[in-house]
Formats: C-alpha cells, structure tokens, sequence
C-alpha cells in the first residue's frame, strides 16, 4: 500500500490525477504526520482545518478534471510568508499575535496553483541565523542523528523548520528563504533539495524582509524534479515589487533532460578551505567524477575575491537589516512594551522583542551606517560586492555552472557554536558569495558522512539560468542515488 | 576602530534599542569582534570600484501616480497593539 507521506509532489500528483487516493486523505495522513512529528519543534503554527478545507476544495476540482499543478499537494510555509489571517511571527517575539491582513505574493501563487497549506514553519529570528537556534519558538531537531549518538542536531537555518519537515516527511515540500545559504545550508543539512532562485525571480512582496538586496525565496523539496515543479509557479514578475524581474519563466521541468555532456562546470580552488573535512572534499570530487562521467567537462576556475564574501555579507546584511526592522516599534503591530515615553516604549519593545542575534546585527548595521563610519564599513563593502560578482562574471566566460560542497560541515550538536558569532557566520562561507552576486543556487543530498549524516553539494548557475543549474542538479541527484532516510522519518506510514 | 561604552550608548539610541548601562561593555566586546574581523576587507584596493547598490542591471519601472489601494482601516488598525477612533495610540508625546 502507498504510504503518503513518503510520496513527492510530483508522484502524489500522480496518484491523485489517477484517483489512487483523496486530497483529503493525503492531508490527513499529513496532518497526523505533523501531530506525530511535535517533538521536532518544525512548526510554529499548525493550520489542521484550514488544510483539510482546502484538500476537500481540491477534491471537488479534480473530480470536475480541474485544478492547478499543485492541487490537493500539501505543503507549509516558512513563518516569514504573510499567509492571510495565519499568525505570521518571522520566529520572533516581536511580532507577538501579527495575523497580517493580506497574503504574500508567493504564497498566492502557490494556493492558485491548488497546494494545501499544513501551517507555518519554524525557523531562525527574522531568518538571522545558521542552526535555527535564533527561534523565539525555541530549536528545531534535525530528523537525523549521528549514529549510535542520539544528541539532537541543528537542522540548519534559517529555513530549519522547512528542512527538517520535509526531510522527516511530514510535509511534501515548504517554501524558504534564502539570504546568505538560508535554503541551502539547512537542505544539505536534512539530506533534501533547496534551491535558491536568481534575485528578482521571485516576488519579495508579503515576505518579511531582512536584507531587500539578498533575499530571495525558493522551494525545498525531496527531489529535483519537485524543485522545478514548485519553483516555476512561485517564479513570476510581480508588479508589487520593484525589484520582480520582468522575465519569462521557462518550465524548469522540462529542463531536466539528464543530458550533461559537453556541459563546462566550474571548480573554483579557493573553495578549499583550511579545515574543511576530508569527507566533504571527497565528496565533492566524488560529485566531480559523476558530472566527468556524465560527459560534462570540469574545468578550475579562479574566485579570488572568496574570503572577502563574508565579512562585506556581515555588513551589507545587517545594514540593511537595521533599516528593515525600524519598522518593529510597538506601535502598528506585535508587542509592545511600555514607557513612560514614546522614545521609552520604542526602546524597551525592542530590547524585549528581539532576541540577541538579531539586536547584535540591528546594532552593528546601525553602526556601518552611522556618521563618521558609513564610507569604512557600507562603501567599502558595497564595493568589495562588486569584485565579488565581477569574479563570477569573468568565471562564467568559461564555464555554464559551478559546482561547490554546500557547507564546509555536517550538521552539528545543538547548542554547539552558540558562545562564537563568527563560528556560526562560517557555515555559509559556500553559500553567501552566491547571494551577494546574485545568482542561482541549489543544494543536491549527495552522500553521507562518517557518522550518517547527509552532505550536499552545491551547484550555482548563471544568472537566471535556473534550467542549467536544475539539469546538472538532476544528473547528480541521479548519480548520488541518495535513498538514506533520516531516524525520524514519518514516511513509513501509521505505526 | 574600536566601540567603547558611550559608542555603544550612541548607537542603542540610533537604533531604539535599550542596552542597560551594565551590558554596554560587553555588547561593545562582542561587535568589537565583528568589526576586527570585518577589518580584512582593508586589504583589498577599492579605488575606483564603483559600489553595488543592486545585481540587477534594470531601472527601476515608472508606474501611474495614482491610488490603487487603500481605505482599509479597521484592517490594519486590528494588528495595532493600541488604537482608538480609528487611529493608533501611543504614549503622551506633547504636555
């Protein structure tokens, strides 16, 4: 029997068109996945009702032979998403009881496409974060564990809800976001697809913002073909951001046609970075190899500018994160605390409605942009931006995608790295280049390190060549065969 | 560059955000840190490097001037953690 909560969008997609099952039964054998999965912590907020109200919609279309490409497929969105009525919380305390009155671009797409929402996921504080641990909601638990070691793992962040929920099949894809590796990090982290669209492919409107010049969301899913199937109907100009690209979409699915050869894919030397894993560069040779077998041809390249990536993305990003949330002042929604003053209440709401991280940043960004430091610090780091997309420029001259590890680690203890900010920072060192030049991005499961736990590759495109980047996705997705399932796997139907 | 107590006093007021007298030293310790490892970037000759403000090379699109939206007060003023006759309130800002 078909248990399906281990079925992908697009074979559930099948077993619905050929009445296999219900819309209504595929939500509620999610919703009790969900329940069953609480330990977890991926949700912030459950929607049981508002699902199965939806599957029943679903059913009545496709009994008609109508219906999106997503109808009657249950998924769940990142808390960071308005979703219409739903408390949005972007995982922090600041935005106590918000139930925004509209709904974001994005998740419009996806309810017009016909997909279920199961609730709100998880994640890090205003998505400022590498290991969910920011969360005023408290950590998520990575589904997998190393073996013969029960300690909880970080799934990752920010997306960490959305990576360890479909990771642990109890959603059968999330949306994320992705600022410095947000989707990538946490889907190499839970052994899933993420991928990270080219800026401006997708509508930022109704997504709480963080940094406007680096966010971007995308689908997280449990295969590549799901990837493209979701990313093309969240993909789309939207007059109601100023930066939605006025681009064709293409059908990323139709992308996927396996054939590599003759493919040049970028191997950039200065991702060798001291006290990465043995495993981890093995991997990536290992990913090498299947692409050379495939007929691509790898060629090195030079990004030379690599080290700088981070420390400009740690100024850039809370510059533009302390302008963001000016907007949080107790005033027009969420908490507030109160003051004797109007300067008062501003001040002791957001000492108590934003956790340390994100006051770290808010008060760093302040800081580079401040009288006397903005040239230093914001200048000097936007131009520094600029070498570091002018290197991809000149990289893809020479070759059609670039392949790189996801992270320099598998997923780590909770709690672990806490006492560092800068250790922390470091887990997106593959990852924050991608997003400062604005590129496509994806993390593919590619393997297992020694103690169990999933690694990914990366693979980056040209800008707004999501279909190249999808199609060497596909072939290495193939090539890993990637079948491990994590400890917590609510995929094997009721107990 | 380095923060010591009253910057960090001179950006918690820049930023609305209450750092107590007591936490200021270790606050400035913790972005010292940051900033002394931001400092790298120095190494880099940017003379002349025009900075990126956006990827995209697009202008920003020209619409109508005009109203397209609007009239919705009881909708936002329901998220608004103090509100009276269809305004929001805050403390007292004139004597």
């Amino acid at each position: 029997m078909t248990v399906l909560t281990d079925l992908t969008l697009t074979t559930a997609r099948e077993g619905l068109r050929r009445k296999e099952f219900s819309a209504v039964e595929l939500a509620e054998a999610h919703i009790a996945a969900v329940e069953a999965a609480r330990p977890l912590n991926a949700f912030i907020t459950e929607t049981p009702e508002k699902a199965l109200g939806e599957a029943y919609r679903s059913d009545e279309k496709l009994a008609r032979g109508e219906g999106g490409p997503l109808e009657g497929l249950p998924i769940a969105i990142k808390d960071l998403f308005c979703v219409k009525d739903v408390l949005t919380t972007a995982g922090s305390h600041i935005l106590d009881g918000f139930k925004p009155p509209y709904e974001s671009t994005i998740t419009s797409k996806l309810w017009q496409a016909g997909a279920v929402c199961l609730g709100k996921l998880n994640m890090d504080e205003f998505a400022m974060g590498s290991s969910n641990m920011t969360s005023y909601y408290g950590a998520v638990h990575n589904p997998w564990t190393r073996q013969g070691d029960n300690r909880p793992l970080v799934p990752g962040g920010s997306s960490g809800g959305s990576a360890a929920a479909v990771a642990a099949r109890i959603a059968l894809a999330a949306t994320g976001t992705d600022t410095g590796g947000s989707i990538r990090q946490p889907a190499g982290f839970c052994g899933i697809v993420g991928v990270k669209p080219t800026y401006g492919r997708c509508s930022r409107w109704g997504v709480v913002a963080f940094a406007s010049s680096l966010d971007q969301a995308g689908p997280m899913t449990r295969s590549v073909r799901d990837a493209a199937l979701m990313l093309k109907i969240m993909c789309g100009h939207d007059p109601k951001d100023s930066t939605s690209a006025p681009m064709d979409v293409p059908d990323f699915e139709a992308a996927l046609t396996g054939d590599v050869r003759g493919l040049r894919i970028g191997i950039p030397k200065e991702y060798r970075v001291d006290g990465m894993p043995a495993e981890i560069d093995a991997l990536w040779q290992q990913g090498i190899d299947w692409l050379k077998s495939a007929g691509a041809v790898p060629v090195e390249i030079s990004l030379p500018m690599t080290k700088y990536a981070l420390p400009t993305y740690y100024i850039i990003a809370p510059a533009e994160a302390s302008a963001n949330l000016a907007r949080y002042d107790g005033v027009r929604f969420g908490l507030r605390v109160p003051g004797d003053t109007l300067g008062e209440m501003y001040e002791n709401t957001r000492a108590e409605g934003f956790g340390a991280e994100v006051k770290r940043r808010v008060l760093i960004g302040t800081y580079v942009l401040s009288a006397g430091y903005y040239d230093a610090y914001y200048l000097k780091a936007q131009r520094l931006r600029t070498l570091i997309a002018r290197d991809f420029d000149a990289a893809f001259e020479k070759v059609d995608a670039i392949l790189t590890p996801t992270a320099p680690s598998a997923a780590f203890a909770l709690g672990e790295k806490m006492d560092d900010p800068l250790a922390m920072y470091l887990n997106d060192v593959f990852t924050v280049p991608v997003n400062l030049a604005g590129l496509p991005g994806m993390s593919v499961p590619a393997g297992l390190s020694a103690d169990g736990l999933p690694l990914g590759l990366q693979v980056i495109g040209r800008a707004f060549d999501e279909a190249t980047m999808l199609r060497v996705g596909g072939v290495l997705e193939t090539a890993a065969n990637f079948t491990a399932r994590p400890k917590s796997d609510f995929g094997k139907g009721a107990a | 560059m380095s923060l010591d107590k009253a910057t960090v006093a001179r950006i918690a007021t820049l930023a609305r955000i209450k750092v107590p007298e007591a936490d200021r030293e270790a606050v400035g310790r913790e972005l010292n840190k940051i900033l002394d490892w931001v400092e790298q970037l120095s190494e880099i000759d940017t003379e002349g490097v025009a900075p990126m403000t956006s990827v995209e090379h697009l202008t920003l699109p020209m619409r109508t001037d005009a109203v397209t939206d609007g009239d919705r007060a009881d909708e936002i003023l329901r998220n608004a953690p103090g509100a009276a006759h269809g305004f929001f309130t805050v403390p007292k800002v004139v004597e």
